[in-house]
């Protein structure tokens, strides 16, 4: 009988051994999955409590903070700038969780981030010093306010950020939306105003700026071109033939017409300011396989690193070696449509990829951490994301962008004094609506401060009229004046 | 029990007493740092919690040293400090009380208070475990019975989807909780008369030989018992317990590993058909295979579980200062995940260990038996509490599906806590008589305490 009590006692120490290896499992191994778990609300309730850092912009205004709630929670946030900055800053909110910023730097804001005991913790929590972090970030509410009004009321996005930096000075869209009523800590209104936002007509709760892809329309040559130059397509003596259509190989009833049916061609700097498609679709054809990694280079087909919760989304493109099957798909992309959907950050990027010498830096908000005394306790690195091109090749593309404004289809967006660089698009949608108006530039062409992306949808004010040049390009304009031209206050 | 005591019971009284003051310290620190994560200062009934569990464990102690003085010391202190981090648990719980999560914590407080009266009854009524055995067929019909009670309309009563409860006036109890031990003894007395029979097959089925059939009537009660508590009470934690036990009490009496094999074909195959009958059955395995396919509806509690387990870390957010009341049933079924959140991956080792040192206690008492029955006796009901405390570990850590049954002496629950103070009396009885048979046949306090330092 010993032997079968000794057996079974073995079994019994082996499932408890079982039972231990799991809980390691579940405890240390798997543990932060676990605990970051959106599905569990723990950290939201544990952080709900906590006193929490507060976000302020590159002007000094504060966009949130914390606030009494003479509730069990103690605590409430507060968005001051409301709708202006919510895509950006996002929401702490007990009922549907946390987003964008707030969820981004919530170990930040928390002071979790600096939870390593050291001697000065000790210190710390002694005299009972806060260990939250501030949020010092590169928006500027200023130039927030001046792209809502420059897109009055239309629907779009306007993208600006520094080339050399990565840093986001403003980003906005409208329709945009009101994140104070989500901090509550009642479940039901809150959720019931969610339901309603995400019902709302054009979705409010959709930051387009960086989480909807659109077609590019002709602001894409900028990366037709570059691929072009570095596939050594376009040598100086190269002549595009003056044509109203291009006929498609593979697609005999679709041929590619120019803009309004006009004719164009000529050397490569005339169809890059005249936006000529014939020409830019012959190069999409030209360029063949070697399109795709080339728009992959920009930052296509992959998650630009954006510092906002739940991030951006990946622009698109035609797949990977597929020209021999679908060469029409190449030569709308060579204009930038057909598979081609970016979103205006990716825009952006590729306005400041060739203003930074082919260098796209990583697009991020947050830029240091401050203590609760308002002294820098971790500054916020810019980083390197990709480089798009070579120097030689952003230069010759930036010369054509900086003709497009003094003498093309973007002379709307000149300003006195200041050489901008740009390119305008207007890009067709469904037949039943009105194209997108595009405008990406940046200035000053030869020291660029500033890059920017504009799309105004489906024509805004000036439906089936609506051209980049007219509709995005003042809109640009209005922008970088009020950034780079002294005496342009408010 | 009479006399001056033995050295040995002198020994093992004093290191039960010191090993038991370190359980209460532990169970103190708990309470005080339970009360300091609310509010910097001392609670203010600190003096009264302390004095009610000394009191407490002194009843049980004192009990012993006049009842059974010579039985094994670990198992009295294991089992307070067990009761004490399920206490504290529950306490901690019940700080976040509300209207569908109600507190319990003064109920738990009478029940191991009644517990303690029970295990000092049972101590006293049963002075020798051999005499169980005479009511063999007694208690195989109270067993039964005890199971059947709460199909009987009007007296038993649905909770949480088992009917596998009796209410009277506002009392409600579990009896299958007592059947379970009744129904040990029971085995334990039939498995010896007839071991031999059945360990030696008379007829030859192939290469194997079988016992006569009308010695293998009565093992299959156990097996019908456990399907009858999964069709009828569709309790299938409390069918896997009951179906284990019997398995290895039949095992270690014949040491056939045959019955092994029949013992799991039979549960397989009752598993299967009831899967294949019972949505309740499908549910619960779906959500074991994935909990997070469905985590905010069926697989909510075992997905909550999880995570608690997942916030806790390796140690723990501290007592009183996570978020336990999300997970539901969190003083019964899921107690075990409230500890895992609040003490993390230290905590859960621990009680572990604690349950480890408990069923090594049950067994070393059956090692050191020199009486079969005792022997097979204390087997089982140290099988019960390991195979109890695998399948609710087991289930809320997603080892094997979710059944519900209580954490011997952590969960709350009157019945349960019941039953395993009567298991752990029973224990101590058949303990205490082993050493007086030992110090009977030895001679000389010399000797008893080299085998003491030996099997200690």
């Amino acid at each position: 009988m010993n032997v079968g009590i000794r057996r079974v006692g073995i079994a019994v120490v082996v499932l408890m051994m079982l039972l231990v290896g799991q809980l390691t499992y579940l405890q240390v191994v798997d543990a932060k999955q676990l605990s970051r778990d959106p599905r569990n609300h723990r950290d939201t309730l544990k952080d709900l409590r906590a006193p929490r850092g507060t976000i302020i912009s590159e002007d000094d205004q504060i966009l949130a903070v914390s606030k009494p709630s003479h509730d069990e929670y103690a605590l409430q946030r507060e968005y001051p700038r409301g709708a202006l900055t919510s895509q950006i800053v996002g929401y702490q909110s007990l009922v549907v969780g946390t987003t964008g910023l707030e969820r981004t730097y919530n170990d930040v804001l928390t002071g979790r981030s600096r939870s390593k005991l050291g001697l000065r913790d000790v210190v710390d929590l002694l005299r009972g010093t806060n260990r939250v972090g501030n949020l010092r970030t590169s928006l500027r509410v200023n130039v927030q306010l001046k792209a809502k009004e420059a897109l009055a009321e239309q629907r779009g996005s306007v993208v600006v950020l520094e080339p050399s930096t990565g840093r986001i000075v403003a980003m906005y869209s409208n329709p945009t939306f009101d994140p104070q009523p989500l901090t509550g800590h009642a479940a039901n209104p809150v959720q019931q105003y969610f339901n309603l936002l995400n019902k709302a007509d054009g979705n409010p709760a959709l930051p387009r700026a960086y989480r909807e892809i659109y077609p590019p329309g002709s602001t894409f040559k900028v990366v037709t071109s570059t691929a072009a130059i570095d596939a050594q397509l376009v040598p100086a003596d190269r002549r595009f033939p003056t044509n109203k259509s291009l006929p498609i190989p593979q697609a005999p009833n679709n041929p590619i017409n120019n803009f309004g049916g006009s004719s164009c061609g000529g050397d490569f700097l005339t169809v890059f300011t005249t936006s000529c498609n014939t020409a830019f679709a012959q190069l999409g054809l030209d360029l063949g396989n070697q399109f795709a990694p080339a728009m992959q280079k920009f930052g296509l087909y992959q998650l630009p690193p954006l510092d906002i919760a739940p991030g951006a989304v990946a622009s698109t493109g035609p797949a990977f070696g597929s020209f021999d099957q679908n060469k029409p798909r190449f030569a709308l992309a060579g204009i930038g449509q057909g598979d081609v959907f970016t979103t205006p950050l990716q825009m952006a990027l590729v306005a400041s990829a060739i203003a930074n010498k082919g260098v796209i830096m990583k697009p991020h908000v947050g830029v240091a951490v401050t203590d609760d005394q308002g002294k820098l306790s971790a500054p916020i690195k810019d980083q390197v994301w990709r480089r798009a091109t070579s120097e030689a090749t952003a230069a010759a593309v930036r010369d054509l962008m900086i003709n497009v404004v003094t003498s093309g289809t973007g002379t709307a967006a000149q300003l006195p004094g200041i050489t901008v660089a740009g390119k305008t698009g207007t890009a067709q949608t469904t037949p039943d609506k009105n194209p997108h108006a595009w405008f990406i530039a940046f200035a000053p062409a030869e020291a660029p401060r500033y890059a920017i992306a504009v799309i105004v949808e489906n024509g805004g004010s000036q439906g089936g009229d609506a051209t980049g040049g007219h509709l995005a390009a003042p809109i640009a304009k209005k922008i970088l004046e009020y950034l780079l031209v002294p005496g342009t206050a408010p | 029990m009479s006399g001056t005591p033995s050295a040995l019971a002198r020994f093992r009284r004093t290191r039960e007493l010191s090993l038991g003051v370190l359980a209460l310290l532990i169970t103190a620190g708990g309470y005080v740092l339970l009360a300091l994560s609310k509010a910097p200062a001392l609670p203010a009934h600190v003096w009264g919690f302390l004095g009610a569990i000394v009191g407490l464990f002194a009843c049980a102690h004192i009990a012993v040293r006049r009842l059974a003085p010579r039985a094994d010391a670990t198992l009295l202190p294991i089992a307070a400090l067990l009761l004490g981090i399920g206490f504290i648990t529950i306490s901690r719980l019940d700080l976040n009380a509300k209207k569908l999560d109600p507190a319990v914590g003064p109920a738990q407080a009478v029940w191991i208070a009644v517990g303690i009266g029970t295990f000092v009854l049972t101590l006293a009524f049963v002075r020798h475990a051999r005499s169980l055995a005479h009511y063999r067929y007694t208690f195989l019909l109270l067993g039964v019975a005890a199971l059947l009670v709460p199909l009987v309309p009007g007296l038993g009563a649905q909770i949480n989807g088992a009917r596998l409860w009796i209410r009277i006036g506002g009392l409600t109890f579990q009896p299958g909780e007592l059947a379970k031990v009744v129904l040990v003894i029971f085995f334990a007395a039939y498995l010896v008369e007839k071991r031999e029979l059945l360990s030696s097959g008379s007829r030859r089925l192939g290469r194997l030989y079988l016992p006569d059939p009308k010695h293998l009537g009565p093992l299959l009660v156990p097996w019908g018992v456990a399907i009858l508590i999964m069709v009828q009470q569709k309790d299938l934690g409390s069918s896997l317990l009951f179906f284990a036990v019997f398995v290895a009490m039949l095992y270690i009496a014949t040491l056939r590993s045959a019955y092994l094999l029949a013992g799991a074909t039979l549960f397989a195959g009752a598993v299967t058909i009831a899967y294949q009958a019972f949505s309740h059955v499908q549910e619960r395995v779906s959500v074991w295979i994935n909990p997070w396919r469905d985590a905010q509806g069926q697989g909510y509690q075992l997905t909550q579980s999880l995570f608690a387990f997942g916030s806790g870390g390796f140690a723990g957010r501290g007592i009183g200062l996570g978020t336990p009341n999300i997970i539901p049933v969190n003083r019964s079924d899921f107690i075990f995940a409230a500890i895992g959140e609040e003490l993390g991956l230290i905590g859960t080792v621990a009680v572990i260990g604690a349950f480890l040192l408990l069923v090594g206690s049950a067994f070393r008492i059956a090692l050191q038996s020199e009486r079969p029955f005792s022997q097979l006796f204390a087997a089982g009901l140290g099988t019960i509490l390991g195979v109890q405390s695998f399948v609710i570990i087991g289930g809320v850590t997603r080892v094997i599906p979710l059944t519900g049954v209580t954490l011997p002496f952590v969960s709350y629950g009157g019945s349960s806590l019941i039953a395993n103070f009567v298991i752990l009396a029973l224990l101590m009885r058949i303990s205490d008589e082993s050493a007086a048979d030992a110090e009977a046949k030895a001679a000389g306090a010399a000797r008893l305490l080299a085998i003491e330092s030996t099997h200690a």
